[in-house]
């Protein structure tokens, strides 16, 4: 084992894995998540912790990460270039490991532009690419970037993100293939709901072999409303929201939007994992952690396997 | 060349109003090109701060001159301009920022008697390239580790947001960058450049970690070329 983490152990077993995501509170309540944990135990098998999320100051990914362990879940840090230099990176990656975290995501980030801190000197010491190759350098050589020997053990499951919507697409597989050859074990994707452009993406990947050398979760994200669609569409860079899902949640009427949003939601993730090369899904419920019980039994992906 | 741009008038004006004699120095190179800093733009600060002035009915003296380069002591070392500086309470250089400094040393090593001031008149902004009429681009931050032979001709480092050296990230879209639709994704750019070359597989392996030394990151840097100095 690489890492020892649960996430891991499913997907060795071949397990189909669900993720699940919390964003930690813009202060320092602890309640916050632990009211979102108590949501999604039990219903997904790890749950993503991000950092610093548009760039908005939040609590950090690694105490809320620590937060989760202590609630019985296991987490997977997110860490974006944006904000540490090397130096910082490995050694929170240190702090994240001597706390029990075991599996994480390598970002690059959003700008800082998109915060409430645009005013921010960024970072970008490294890229996420760079950074997958940093950890992986760190786990298997056991040694930091200079090459001296880490003290103590380093486990880690390393995930990084994919984002088959964006431009230019024809690249978009060449860059999945440089973080396997960097040394991801997982990818989670960009929400996905032009399922047409993302079948046509993992056909690339599975002609490529790459779903044979990392393990891919596919990224959903229910749509709540139609103005969240309309928003996201017009204003996410690198998501693509097609007409007719729009026009579906309209046509529900009012008052059954967001149940259309969830039907359509569990129609995807039953389709995904039937698509070859997915080896689970990524649930970024943002905000609607609630929902998350409801979504997963209807969805008929409860009750979850054990590790 | 360095692109730099004129400071709003009312900063300019607070920094000077307290003395009596004003001189405002312009520079002859990058920053005449984009007009920001060339005897025109001299002249054109100096009346605006004589009519200030004049309507505050203050008495101060606004004084003009020029120096081809402020960066390099050659072409300061003008007994005209030396004496218009030793007359002046304080001097607004219409240099970069590096004409300002090297301005500032210059003329308080050769004066002696009494310090020197000089303030900026322009904000230094990138060192780019002049697109169009009034249009010009960031096109190098100076890294010191030109990259460009693998990028296409294009820089990731200055024209990517995110600096990357494996990009484009997951926000490209349509050739845009993901801070504003007006910015081009420079990964974008880089991509279909190597296409057009049959170079895409320059950018497979992984570029690695960068040294960050050559450039800013590593401190204020020097060059010394001995082969000069013989
Ligand atoms: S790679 Fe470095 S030196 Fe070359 S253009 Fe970019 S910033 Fe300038
Ligand atoms: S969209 Fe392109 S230019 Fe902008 S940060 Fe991403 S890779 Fe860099």
């Amino acid at each position: 084992m690489k890492s020892g983490s649960n996430l891991e152990r499913l997907l060795e077993k071949g397990e189909f894995v669900v993720t699940g995501e919390l964003g930690p509170p813009k202060g320092t309540d602890v309640d916050v998540v632990k009211k979102k944990a108590s949501m999604l135990k039990g219903n997904v098998d790890a749950v993503n912790i991000t950092d610093n999320q548009t760039a908005i100051v939040r609590m950090s990914s690694i105490a809320a990460a620590k937060v989760l362990i202590d609630e019985g879940l296991e987490p997977n840090m997110q860490m974006v270039a944006r904000d540490r230099n090397r130096i910082a990176m490995m050694s929170d990656l240190f702090g994240a490991n001597a706390l029990g975290i075991r599996n994480m995501l390598c970002l690059s980030g959003d700008h800082q532009t998109f915060g409430n801190h645009p005013e921010a000197k960024n970072v970008f010491d490294i890229d996420s690419i760079q950074m997958i190759y940093m950890v992986k350098t760190m786990r298997d050589e056991h040694k930091v970037i200079c090459g001296d020997e880490i003290e103590g053990d380093f486990k880690m499951f390393i995930g990084a993100a994919c984002n088959p919507f964006a431009d230019p697409f024809r690249y978009r597989v060449h860059r999945l293939a440089k973080k396997v050859e960097a040394g991801v074990d997982f990818i989670q994707t960009q929400c996905i709901y032009d399922m047409k452009r993302f079948k046509e993406f993992m056909k690339q990947v599975v002609d490529m072999g790459l779903h044979e050398k990392c393990k891919i979760l596919a990224g959903v994200t229910p749509l709540k409303s139609v103005g969240m669609a309309r928003y996201m569409a017009a204003n996410v860079s690198g998501i693509i929201i097609p007409e007719e899902m729009i026009a579906r949640l309209k046509g529900a009427g009012k008052g059954n939007v967001a149940t259309e949003g969830i039907k359509i939601l569990c129609e995807q993730m039953q389709e995904l994992k039937e698509t070859e090369g997915i080896a689970g899904i990524h649930l970024m419920a943002i905000e609607w952690e609630h929902r998350v019980p409801e979504i997963m039994e209807m969805a008929g992906f409860l009750p979850r396997p054990k590790p | 060349m360095i692109v730099a741009e004129r400071k709003p008038f009312s900063e300019i004006l607070s920094m000077v109003e307290d003395y009596s004699r004003i001189l405002v120095v312009g520079c002859g190179s990058c920053v005449t090109i984009c007009m920001a800093g060339g005897e025109e733009e001299v002249k054109i600060l100096s009346s605006q701060l004589r009519l200030a002035f004049k309507k505050n009915k203050k008495d101060i003296e606004v004084e003009e001159a020029m120096a081809l380069r402020q960066c390099d002591d050659e072409y300061m070392n003008n007994p005209e301009l030396i004496n218009k500086v030793k007359k002046a309470d304080i001097v607004i250089s219409m240099a970069c920022g590096i004409g300002v400094q090297h301005a500032t040393a210059f003329f308080n090593r050769i004066i002696t008697d009494k310090p020197i001031k000089i303030v900026p008149g322009l904000n230094t902004t990138f060192m780019g390239a002049n697109l169009d009429v009034g249009v010009w681009e960031e096109r190098c931050v100076g890294c010191g580790d030109c990259v460009l032979e693998k990028t296409g001709g294009i820089c990731p480092i200055t024209r990517c947001a995110k600096s990357l050296l494996n990009g484009p990230c997951g926000g490209s879209s349509n050739g845009k960058c993901e801070i504003n639709k007006e910015t081009d994704c420079a990964w974008h750019l880089i991509i279909e450049r190597l296409e057009a070359l049959g170079e895409l597989d320059r950018i497979k392996p992984i570029e690695m970690y960068k040294d960050w030394r050559p450039s800013h990151d590593g401190g204020p840097r020097k060059i010394i070329r001995e082969d000069m100095r013989i």
